[in-house]
């Protein structure tokens, strides 16, 4: 307790002469800067933000990131300045250790204006370049990049000179070209070199750096900024291009998983069946009564809960689609037709008896943790969400692959779709063969559901959405084709996400299915058709 | 082995074949086919299954196209290869199909009534009446194919044979030069392929006859010249004698 | 079978049904008009609306069997040309508001001022002269279908795969028809009519009239199915349905046969639409729903395809099961009943109800008259439905 009392009268002395004017912030120490807080002025904090980032105190950064986050508080007459953690407890921002006595009766925030959070950001900046922490050193020099603050430029050269990781150094060096750039007394020779180094980071940000270059620079500054734009602008197209691709790739999987199921039912057994979208709802609803039951009996399987439902909606769907094969489409064979007006009448039902048992309004079905959240992968963000929809497809479109070519179930699905009456003959049960291969069908469209739980709402009319989607994509990609599929729904994914910018989203699908309508009256089997008698016949 | 020796430009022949290939994913359904029926003349032909009898069919009524070769009708006039079925149809061949096809769902008569030799147009067929010319013409087919009892019933009620009959009773009707008869008495009794025989020599006096056919009796009471086709190409042409007693044809073909 | 053509066209059946209209277009204005509302008799306003609805249902489900019963096109498509030909009428009906609207702007309606369009779009033109809306509700759907059917059935696409592309083009103009600067009023479509051909429609008078040229297009369109189906044209029509590929064969030009028909029928759909939206007073986007499009066929199959009485009769009874159930209580439970009807025909009514009995009838026939010809003295006796007989409708 002493001292503390010893400490507050040299921090009154010391107020004493700074309000004197003897000495400068900038000398001053980290303990010295503190009473200005207590102040309760704009410019006093300011100089105490500048002293405490220059004083390298072990402190300095914990009490930045307090004043940055509303959490550093002071009390104007005990002359006091405590941080609140996070979890509410006081520590003293002297010494960093638990303040025990009771908290002084006007104790307040130190307020703070838009210039001052700029100049912690910096300070804090600049304090975190030397973190222990690769990830903290690469952020903070992020963080000089963008707020361009020459206090900076000190802290970086030291930064730069003692920085390992490559990674990180070459964000420090852009972090400093950015400084050398907005440093006027910097030489145009050193400004060149600096637009090389933005030109070479290749983002939005260097172009916004460059852009705001002063019109009045000097000619070879500007000549070279221009050549960079135009480097950086045929750089950001590119990745604009690759952003593109992505999310057309993106959009391709998800309907790849839509139509698989498709595929074998309509591809493979020529069976139209409109009610696949409801299959791939049903999929979706298991989804969510697993989540259900997790969230509310084992909260802490969350994580595994797709895993969990995977098998179950395969199975759910798969009964149900070998149900309907058995009680309708089976009297339906070689009547297409009816069979699409039949398998619409069961959408319908099926539809209804969800809508009744679950509601009509879209369920709530969680991404796991490692679903959410995204990375930067050089200019584009890729979400894992996507991500792991795309290798789920790709896992399913093997695995289904794999299943018809080396199984015996496989073996037998082609031979009855190549020739029933023979099939029949050297004794495999068609009827069987049939049932299974629908319920195979029905049961992918079950796991297409699981996976689209995951970005789409999940409600009665899920199926609806992607049914013509589904069969434009078995259609265009060529019937009994599953390589054709994939192909297909591939081109029109990618299609419609590069004509998207151009047309918009409305009528860039449009524009599709003219396509598909025109391309089919050119290829009415498809892109990958088998040719032959057979198929006529 | 033939030859032909023809020239498209300069040939007498009806119909006019020379190295017709044709491939289905990889399988050549038709190799390097050449033959030609002469104006008047009954062929059958012969050949196991997969040698590409229905393939060249379809080639010739312009239902599948040829990769390489010629097609020509009525003295090299005509290059089939470039019509669609609708026109090669309109120039004069006819064609039954190895299934009998009629219409179901019509009469005999109306089925005579579509198949007649008329104006197929839309507009034709929207103000069409009949006339009494054209009923006596079909009075005349159902004469020929001994279905005149018959006139009013359901196509798709008749027996498999009548069905046969009146699907080559359209085909007279329809008035061709030229009648491609695929497996004719498939499934018949002996005495209607007997019956049947008969009926094609009778057509075959006013007009050009293409048979393919597997039974070889069938072939015989035809007694006409005889090509035998194996994998796609001609593997022996000449009478059913000529032709039964050749060693490939044996060995391929009619076994023994 | 040298009868007339007239004679042929007017079977017992057809003659029955024309009858039938003609009593059901007189009853019903003068049960509305001449009836007093207290009487048992009287007939509501709101039911002649609903009826004049049915009746355009029924015009719609004649375009559907037209192709779908004679050629076996099954077309998931014909909810758009109903749409586009309501559509038309409606663009004439906004055009007659006027400055009536809320904005009260003479030219532009209402929903152009509130999207602060300035100048009426080019298509928009002619719309206030009705013979010019006429001419675009038989136009539009026509050549529509006429463009699709050119390259559709020139290219054979047939089947199924003509079935879905019909629905994509349905859905294409179901999101464009979603679109503002579509120009057609957007997610609201237009509505808040006021007058045709000088008429209120909201008026009793105007929706008993209404009702009745519903009736007598609905009649002069099953006069111009019957000329076709009894004419040499229309056999062609069922030997393509039965068996392409002969036909084909034979010389017919199958796709010239199968674009005039389309044709015609999406003009009739047009038709039928275009007398629908004055009786609703509403034209959205909604109509060009997939759903809808099918929903009609069921009409058909419920009804008999192949027999047009058939096909009016579907729409009626479906229709009015529709609006006996979605009415009530018993709302949640249409869609069971109108999935069963789907199931249900197909699986166990494939010729539908008229279908059914005159097949039954010509089974009573052929046994009574000593099992010798039964000569199909109409167009209509067992036609479509029977599994056998249909596998190459669907080649």
């Amino acid at each position: 307790m002493r001292r503390l009392f010893e400490r507050f009268a040299i921090a009154l002395l010391m107020v004493g002469i700074l309000a004197a004017g003897t000495l400068t912030a900038r000398a001053a120490a980290y303990e010295d800067a503190l009473p200005k807080f207590t102040l309760d002025s704009f410019s006093d904090t300011a100089d105490a933000v500048d002293a405490i980032a220059g004083s390298g105190s072990p402190h300095a950064a914990a009490l930045l990131q307090a004043l940055k986050d509303q959490r550093l508080l002071f009390s104007a007459t005990d002359k006091k300045v405590l941080i609140k953690t996070a979890d509410g407890k006081l520590t003293d921002a002297a010494t960093g250790q638990p303040f025990t006595a009771a908290p002084p009766a006007d104790l307040d925030n130190v307020r703070l204006n838009n210039r001052l959070r700029n100049l912690i950001d910096a300070a804090l900046g600049a304090l975190t370049l030397m973190a222990p922490d690769a990830g903290k050193r690469y952020d903070a020099a992020q963080s000089v990049f963008k707020s361009r603050d020459a206090s900076a430029a000190s802290a970086l050269d030291k930064a730069i000179a003692a920085e390992k990781d490559a990674g990180v150094k070459k964000v420090m060096q852009e972090a400093r070209a950015a400084l050398t750039l907005a440093d006027e007394s910097a030489s145009p020779a050193d400004k060149v070199a600096a637009i090389t180094i933005i030109r070479d980071r290749g983002d939005q940000d260097a172009m916004a750096l460059l852009q705001s270059l002063p019109a009045d620079s000097p000619k070879e500054v500007l000549a070279a900024a221009g050549d960079a734009k135009a480097k950086i602008e045929r750089n950001l197209a590119l990745w604009s291009t690759v952003q593109n691709f992505w999310y057309g790739l993106s959009l391709g999987s998800v309907l790849l998983l839509a139509a698989i199921g498709l595929a074998i039912t309509f591809g493979v057994m020529g069976v139209i069946n409109m009610a696949h979208g409801e299959m791939v709802m049903l999929g979706a609803y298991t989804t969510f009564v697993v989540q259900e039951i997790i969230r509310t009996r084992y909260p802490g399987l969350f994580d595994y809960s797709l895993a969990i439902a995977l098998p179950l909606a395969f199975l759910f769907s798969a009964i149900v689609g070998i149900i309907i094969e058995r009680s309708v489409i089976r009297f339906l064979y070689g009547r297409p037709l009816e069979t699409l007006l039949a398998t619409w009448g069961i959408s319908l039902v099926l539809q209804q008896a969800v809508r009744a048992a679950f509601g009509p309004t879209n369920k709530e079905v969680g991404n796991p943790s490692w679903m959410s959240g995204a990375f930067d992968l050089g200019g584009i963000l890729i979400t894992y969400n996507r991500l792991w929809i795309i290798v789920f497809t790709a896992i399913v479109f093997v695995a289904l692959l794999a299943m018809l070519r080396f199984t015996r179930l496989g073996l037998e699905m082609r031979a009855v779709t190549q020739n029933r009456a023979m099939a029949a003959a050297v004794g495999i049960r068609t009827a069987r063969i049939d049932a299974l291969t629908f319920g195979l069908g029905s049961g992918i469209a079950g796991i297409a559901g699981v996976a689209l739980s995951q970005i789409d709402n999940v409600s009665p009319n899920l199926g609806q959405g992607y049914i013509i989607d589904s069969f434009m994509v078995v259609v265009f990609g060529g019937v009994g084709n599953l390589w054709g599929t994939l192909v297909g729904a591939m081109t029109l994914g990618i299609a419609n996400k590069f004509l998207e910018p151009f047309a918009g989203a409305v009528l860039g699908k449009i524009a599709i299915l003219v396509f598909i309508i025109l391309f089919i009256q050119k290829r009415p089997r498809g892109m990958f058709a088998l040719k032959g008698r057979a198929i006529e016949a | 082995m033939t030859t032909v020796e023809y020239n498209a430009e300069t040939t007498s022949a009806l119909l006019y074949l020379d190295g017709i290939s044709v491939s289905f994913d990889g399988f050549r359904a038709l190799n390097e086919l050449s033959f030609v029926i002469e104006p008047g003349e009954m062929r059958a032909i012969i050949g196991p299954n997969g040698a590409g009898k229905t393939t060249m069919m379809d080639v010739i009524t312009g239902k599948t196209r040829p990769d390489t070769g010629d097609v020509f009708f009525e003295q090299g006039k005509y290059d089939l290869s470039t019509l669609d079925e609708t026109e090669i149809a309109t120039l004069g061949i006819g064609r039954k199909f190895q299934k009998p096809t009629v219409f179901e769902m019509h009469t005999v008569e109306d089925n005579l009534q579509l198949a007649l030799k008329n104006d197929r147009s839309v507009k034709a067929t929207l103000f069409w009446q009949s006339s009494a010319e054209q009923e006596a013409r079909i009075d005349e087919v159902l004469e020929t194919v001994r279905l005149k009892a018959l006139r009013n019933r359901i196509a798709g009620s008749l027996s498999h044979g009548q069905k046969q009959w009146l699907e080559i009773a359209m085909l007279l009707a329809q008035d061709p030069k030229l009648l491609l008869v695929d497996e004719p008495v498939a499934g018949m009794t002996d005495v209607e392929t007997m019956q049947t025989a008969e009926l094609l020599r009778e057509i075959n006096r006013t007009k050009t006859v293409v048979v393919v056919e597997h039974d070889m009796a069938f072939v015989r009471e035809l007694g006409v010249k005889v090509t035998c086709l194996h994998e796609g190409s001609v593997l022996a042409e000449g009478s059913i004698d000529q032709v039964s007693t050749n060693d490939r044809v044996v060995e391929v073909y009619l076994g023994r | 079978m040298k009868s007339h053509p007239l004679i042929r066209m007017l079977d017992r059946g057809s003659t029955l049904f024309l009858v039938l209209l003609a009593a059901f277009a007189i009853a019903i204005p003068v049960l509305n008009l001449m009836v007093p509302a207290g009487s048992a008799l009287h007939v509501s306003t709101y039911l002649v609306a609903l009826l004049g609805k049915y009746v355009c249902y029924g015009l719609l489900a004649l375009s559907i069997d037209l192709i779908w019963g004679y050629v076996g096109i099954l077309s998931l498509g014909h909810g758009a040309f109903f749409a586009l030909g309501g559509y038309a009428m409606g663009m004439y009906l906004m055009r007659q508001i006027g400055s009536r609207g809320v904005y009260a702007n003479p030219i532009l309606p209402d929903f152009m001022v509130f999207l602060n369009w300035k100048e009426l779009p080019f298509f928009w033109y002619g719309f206030n002269h009705f013979a010019y809306a006429a001419l675009m509700i038989l136009l539009v759907p026509g050549l529509l279908a006429f463009v699709f059917g050119w390259f559709a059935f020139r290219s054979r696409v047939t089947g199924v795969y003509l079935s879905i592309i019909t629905q994509a083009m349905t859905y294409a103009l179901l999101l464009g028809f979603f679109r503002n600067n579509f120009g057609f009023g957007g997610n609201n479509g237009l509505t808040d009519f006021k007058d045709i051909l000088g008429f209120n429609v909201q008026a009793e008078t105007t929706r008993n009239a209404l009702l009745v040229i519903s009736c007598l297009a609905l009649g002069v369109c099953f006069l111009i199915c019957r000329a076709i189906v009894t004419s040499k044209f229309g056999k062609v029509l069922v030997a393509i349905r039965d068996a392409e590929a002969r036909t084909r064969f034979m010389g017919y030009r199958v796709e010239s046969y199968k674009l005039f028909v389309f044709t015609v029928s999406a003009c009739m759909a047009g038709v039928a639409g275009a007398l629908y939206v004055p009786q609703v007073g509403i034209i959205n986007p909604s109509e060009f729903a997939p759903g809808n499009s099918i929903e009609a066929v069921i009409w058909v199959a419920v009804g008999g395809r192949g027999t047009l009485i058939g096909a009016v009769l579907g729409a009626f009874v479906v229709n009015y099961t529709k609006t006996f159930f979605t009415t009530g209580l018993l709302a949640p439970y249409w869609l069971f009943v109108l999935g069963g009807l789907f199931i249900g025909t197909t699986l166990f009514l494939p010729r539908g109800i008229v279908g059914t009995w005159a097949h039954w009838r010509a089974g009573v026939k052929e046994k009574s008259e000593a099992a010798r010809s039964a000569a199909a003295e109409d167009g209509m006796l067992p036609t479509a439905g029977s599994p056998s007989t249909q596998p190459s409708a669907a080649e």
